[in-house]
């Protein structure tokens, strides 16, 4: 994986040293909260309903084993001994103490990591595919590409006052494992008359107006990569609404431009920024890739497997998928044990988690934006040994895309912007489905719970979505169906009217048996609904 | 009534106005009456709070009960980490936020 | 009144108009862009122009930031002057993007300003500044 050289550890050390001056002014009294908010924002400090939260990068998903282990010290040191994997491959505490976080940071840079633009309304840390480098499909690891992009946009002058956040992801399959389209900007590698490239979609994204991002060009060569980024930030920094903050993403002015006009304006800007070398040249990114070359994959290794553990068989069935390289296999830590809070892990877990990698997974590990942790690229020889210490840290839940394998934003329990709480939702649900006979009787089921409408939850791109909304000061929840955030890119619609908190784990329930009922040969939950639509599963529920 | 609640600049604490200090715990907190706004911007000048604001709440016999349950879940903790609020010896804590 | 902080050598007396006013009348010489006003019709025009004021409106309407890049970008070498809600740890990131005069509506402690702005050594990406960006370091 990617490692800085000395200018790239001069920019991080050099913001923690910006930083201690921001905060050190700040409690001096020489900054208002009003001119400190924005500043704390673009380096992830929150204030939220408890405490300060820091939001630290972790660069489209990738970490190595020290990383990871940083990651355990920051929690064990300066919280409360766990952090939250977030919906964005990023990692999130939630009792830090503003005087620490200098020293936090400056631990952070020490093993190449850091909290920069991790909020504020400029380009937000770049999300990948969490098997990049590893999948069977990929036509080439995106992560050098998003690279790239990560120094491009870190401290870029122009674009860190936006109308609103921006947030970027890069694939290279067809299969879309990162929620692409519905990003600001989702870039997907494409090849063209045996040449590299970037297919381009814009205007993508969730939150109260969510649109699937389309496409608005094919081909951009890797030496044009920039101008192309750049063209498309300046007509949103530009033109994007300023007068609504619920207006201000480039979804919304893609959407009131049309995709053409919008299209248009960013060819011509394009062509203006291809004169003014801002491009990297090829052997940047050729030097970027060198880091992420393959590990040395053990040529030899057996593709056999022993199964007879029937708990072992069920966790390889469900959790592992097929690598790139014989022999070996991608595992996934799932992060939703029965009742536990998804994301959540405490440092003593992390810290497990990072010596498997060292062990089992050439040092490497991966953030899904479901919340889960990856180990890449484990020898299949090994997976029985990995479950097994797995299994005694509870962190081995055979459950991966199954209807307990939720992804919740932190809700009312600790976000200050919440109007309900989706953890607990999330914990119920886990334990009415805990049978796993049933679970996999049921299937790839994405269930996806925000506590707000901003839907940091991905509400709307679950098969299953649940939005937490404030009804008279009590909390209540809608039910929405038939939304991926996959390669087959739908938005979820509400049901009807919402439900308390069993109500709507009630609901679900039946949901399922609609499924069960309606389902024809191995069709997934998502398929069965899109065939026979909303009217037969809302006459279920409401009667 | 109304009360004051903030957060702590250093250390980022939930925080309520006692009547001459900032507590941890809401019981503390006291009716501000109409001298919420004055109270706030002096406060906040001198930085013994951050990000101040006036709620309303209830008095009961435990102390005062903030209406929203935001504020509620701001006095207790995370109905989610009993083990991480201001009260983790009590199993019902939690049933003071709902 | 708030003094301008100039990093240029040359003075400009003559008060910025709009730019409605200025392209309509030929002899001026200074002009204010409001926030949300666009840049390019300025273009044609450059060589008459010695001063671009760039107004926020609030720090965080960032549409100023593209303004002086596009004049920069295309040869404007007049001074370029923003005004109003200019705060100091935004001044790194404006000189980046041209701009050589502040016209804050607060003052600018000169201490603060100049730790800022001299805080970063490289930079990751080219702009108007023309300062060579870190990749081109790498690759000579």
């Amino acid at each position: 994986m990617y490692q800085y050289d000395q200018y790239d550890q001069q920019m991080v050390d050099t913001r923690v040293e910006e930083f201690r001056d921001q905060v050190k002014r700040r409690l001096a009294g020489d900054l208002t909260e009003d001119q400190f908010k924005p500043l704390r924002l673009m380096n992830g400090l929150y204030l939220q309903l408890h405490a300060y939260m820091l939001r630290v990068a972790i660069p489209y998903g990738t970490l190595n084993s020290k990383q990871m282990r940083m990651l355990g010290h920051i929690a064990r040191t300066y919280d409360r001994d766990y952090g939250h994997f977030t919906t964005r491959q990023n990692i999130q505490y939630n009792w830090i103490k503003l005087e620490d976080a200098p020293d936090l940071l400056a631990d952070l840079a020490s093993v190449e990591m850091h909290a920069i633009q991790t909020s504020g309304n400029c380009i937000r840390n770049i999300s990948s595919d969490q098997y990049a480098g590893a999948a069977k499909d990929e036509i080439a690891d995106p992560r050098p590409w998003a690279e790239i992009l990560r120094q491009w946009s870190s401290f870029h002058p122009e674009f860190s006052y936006l109308p609103r956040k921006f947030k970027i992801a890069v694939i290279a399959s067809d299969e879309d494992r990162a929620a692409m389209r519905l990003h600001d900007i989702g870039i997907q590698l494409v090849h063209k008359n045996g040449e590299l490239g970037a297919k381009f979609f814009v205007g993508g994204g969730m939150g109260r107006t969510p649109m699937i991002a389309p496409e608005i060009r094919d081909f951009v060569p890797a030496d044009e990569l920039i101008s192309y980024a750049e063209a498309c930030l300046r007509v949103y920094n530009r033109y994007g609404r300023r007068d609504n903050k619920y207006k201000a993403r480039i979804k919304i002015l893609v959407h009131e431009l049309g995709v053409e006009e919008y299209t248009h304006q960013v060819e011509e800007e394009f062509a203006h920024m291809k004169t003014l070398g801002l491009n990297p040249p090829v052997e940047e990114l050729a030097r970027i890739t060198e880091y992420f070359a393959d590990p040395a994959f053990d040529t030899g290794a057996s593709d056999e497997l022993d199964l007879s553990d029937p708990d072992f068989n069920l966790w390889v069935d469900q959790n592992v998928v097929e690598h790139k390289q014989p022999g070996y296999a991608i595992a996934t830590i799932s992060l939703k044990p029965k009742g536990g809070i998804p994301g959540d892990a405490s440092s003593a877990q992390i810290d497990l988690m990072a010596d498997l990698a060292e062990q089992y997974s050439f040092d490497e590990l991966r953030v899904t934006h479901s919340q889960n942790i990856v180990l890449p690229h484990v020898r299949k020889n090994d997976l029985y040994a990995l479950w097994q210490k797995l299994d005694e840290a509870g962190l081995a839940p055979a459950n991966l895309d199954l209807i307990t394998d939720s992804i919740a934003c932190p809700g009312l329990d600790y976000c200050s912007l919440a109007n309900a709480r989706s953890i607990p939702l999330a914990q119920k649900i886990s334990e009415r489905f805990a049978d796993l006979g049933r679970q996999r009787e049921l299937g790839e089921l994405k269930l996806k719970i925000s506590g707000c409408i901003n839907a940091c939850g991905h509400h709307h791109a679950g098969h299953i979505g649940i939005l937490g909304v404030d009804r008279k000061g009590t909390e209540n929840y809608q039910l929405l169906l038939g939304g991926s955030a996959a390669e087959d890119t739908s938005l979820a619609k509400i049901t009807g009217p919402g439900f308390d908190e069993d109500g709507v784990i009630d609901a679900i329930e039946t949901v399922t048996d609609v499924y069960l009922e309606e389902r024809e040969g191995d069709e997934r939950f998502i398929d069965t609904y899109r065939r026979v639509g909303m009217a037969r599963f809302k006459e279920a529920i409401y009667g | 009534m109304k009360i004051l609640t903030g957060n702590d600049l250093k250390t980022g604490d939930v925080i309520w106005w006692t009547g001459s200090d900032w507590s941890r715990h809401v019981e503390n907190a006291v009716d501000v009456g109409e001298h919420g706004e004055r109270i706030l911007h002096e406060e906040e000048a001198t930085r013994r709070v951050n990000a101040p604001y006036i709620i309303d709440a209830e008095q009961t016999e435990d102390g005062p009960r903030p209406a929203h349950i935001k504020d509620r879940v701001r006095a207790l903790g995370p109905t989610v980490r009993p083990d991480l609020t201001l009260k983790p010896a009590d199993p019902e804590a939690g049933n003071w936020v709902i | 009144m708030v003094e301008a902080i100039r990093f240029r050598d040359d003075v400009h007396e003559e008060p910025a108009v709009s730019l409605d006013a200025f392209l309509d009348q030929s002899n001026a010489t200074a002009v204010r862009i409001e926030a949300g006003e666009d840049a390019r019709l300025l273009l044609p025009l450059l060589d008459r122009i010695s001063l671009v004021e760039i107004d926020f409106p609030v720090f965080g309407d960032g549409r100023g930031y593209s303004a002086a890049q596009i004049l920069r970008e295309a040869g404007y070498e007049g001074e370029l002057r923003a005004s109003g809600d200019v705060l100091v740890d935004q001044l790194a990131y404006m000189r980046r993007c041209g701009f050589d005069s502040f016209m804050p509506d607060a003052p600018i402690d000169p201490k603060v300003m100049e730790d800022s702005l001299a805080r970063y050594d490289n930079v990751y990406q080219g702009t108007s500044d023309q300062r060579t960006p870190i990749w081109k370091r790498r690759h000579g």
